[in-house]
């Protein structure tokens, strides 16, 4: 079995990488290749970018920036980001990056997931799921994250929804749950029980991490990974500190 | 410095073997042609994509034979070392055969999710550069059979080759392009085989 996985998310905003609460009010925390080499030297498993507005402004990631973080980094990592084709994928993959993750294109056409599988194999294949409970408890997928003015409810229930992804081709899949987004008061732990369950690939815990424990909570759920943002991009818990306590509870981690 | 060559045949993650590559300071030249695999010194067969796609590559090229005759260090990444084996399940494709075994899917159990991705502990190693207890980063739904060849193992519901070694011709299953410094170690041994 794979050591847990710590993986920094950088959100990134005009080539440079942002960090917003529930998904609003983006503000600048740095340069990417610098933050990307940061991670890498604290010990960073793997890194997502995700350019949060590429899908709400009709466009895919820029493979430039890509090319720069592929350079310098000894790790693997995925970009996201309004990748609606298996061209745009291509791209992607040929400027350096281990993984595509899809999220609005593939809910406006799923077959996007067969396509991309067929092409580089699933284990390229990211499925980004941002995941709202609603008040009435039910589950639900939000489209156009990136943009709050863009953002709808294609109808889709998370659980539904990944089962679905994971049939056609996706490769792993990453929660976003977003109510618990920024809050630092842990990850949505049922959610992602009801995840695991439903699916056979791995679940990335995404929203929510505050401290080392709720590191520790997310891997007992059945996380394959944990990925986290403003604690790591505002130093409130290092890297080093996460894999400490998750060594000390009997969770293998690579160091 | 080493005279080095990927194979690009247009599928597999050649730029970001190029760039590990880069790191150790040798420049990688690209090969598209058969007269350009058979010159090379040292060639990487790269990984990611469909066996067949890539079966079928090789075969219109006519790199497979040249890869059957060749006697100089031949490093096959991720579906790259699986191209090295007999067959795979993957589209019942008829591979190399180099390396004697099949290339089957792994199965899904609660806890062990497939693809299986991420940093896995090398169980045992020898001869590739790797170290019992490194961890390297695998992203991969199928997997070769452990056998005589195994130069470092790893457990994914069974045991398979994280490594393979049979004189010259080597295999990584894993990332070493992406696995930090047990990578850049194996890397190394290759480029001093």
């Amino acid at each position: 079995m794979p050591a847990a996985r710590i993986i920094p998310c950088l959100d990134v905003a005009d080539g440079r990488v942002v960090k917003g609460v529930q998904f609003e009010d983006h503000r600048d925390v740095g340069d990417i290749v610098e933050l990307a080499l940061r991670y890498r030297d604290e010990g960073a498993d793997e890194l997502v970018f995700y350019d949060i507005t590429a899908s709400a402004d009709g466009r895919a990631v820029d493979p430039s920036w890509v090319s720069r973080v592929a350079a310098v980094i000894d790790i693997p990592f995925a970009v996201a980001g309004g990748i609606d084709s298996v061209d745009a994928a291509r791209r992607l993959l040929a400027a350096g990056a281990d993984k595509v993750s899809v999220n609005s294109p593939a809910i406006a056409r799923p077959e996007l997931l067969a396509e991309l599988a067929a092409a580089f194999g699933r284990q390229c294949v990211v499925l980004g799921v941002d995941s709202f409970r609603a008040p009435d408890g039910t589950l639900r997928v939000r489209q156009f994250s990136g943009r709050p003015e863009a953002m709808r409810e294609p109808g889709l229930e998370t659980i539904d929804w990944a089962r679905q992804a994971a049939k056609l081709g996706a490769g792993e899949i990453v929660l976003n749950c977003m109510n618990n987004d920024g809050m630092r008061d842990g990850y949505d732990l049922a959610q992602i029980e009801a995840l695991v369950a439903a699916v056979n690939v791995p679940v990335i815990a995404s929203g929510g991490a505050g401290t080392p424990r709720h590191f520790v909570d997310a891997f007992r759920a059945g996380a394959s990974g944990a990925l986290a943002a403003s604690i790591f991009h505002d130093s409130i818990v290092s890297i080093g500190a996460v894999k400490d306590t998750l060594h000390a509870v009997g969770i293998e981690v690579r160091r | 410095m080493t005279a080095l060559t990927i194979l690009d045949l247009g599928y597999g993650n050649i730029e970001s073997i190029r760039l590990a590559f880069a790191r150790l300071g040798v420049d990688a030249t690209l090969a598209s042609d058969l007269a350009e695999a058979e010159a090379a010194d040292r060639l990487v067969l790269p990984g990611v994509g469909a066996a067949g796609f890539a079966m079928e590559r090789l075969r219109s090229t006519g790199i497979d034979d040249a890869l059957r005759r060749r006697t100089r260090p031949l490093l096959g990444i991720c579906l790259g070392m699986q191209l090295l084996f007999e067959r795979s399940d993957e589209g019942d494709t008829l591979m190399l055969g180099l390396i004697p075994g099949q290339v089957r899917l792994l199965d899904p159990a609660p806890g062990r999710p497939v693809p299986h991705m991420g940093w896995t502990r090398i169980e045992r190693a020898d001869g590739v550069g790797l170290t019992a207890g490194d961890h390297v980063y695998f992203a991969h739904s199928f997997a070769c059979d452990d056998g005589p060849a195994t130069a470092a193992r790893v457990t994914c519901g069974r045991p398979i080759p994280a490594a393979v070694r049979s004189g010259n011709l080597w295999g990584a299953q894993f990332h070493p392009e992406r696995s930090a410094a047990p990578g850049a170690a194996f890397l190394t041994a290759f480029l001093a085989a």
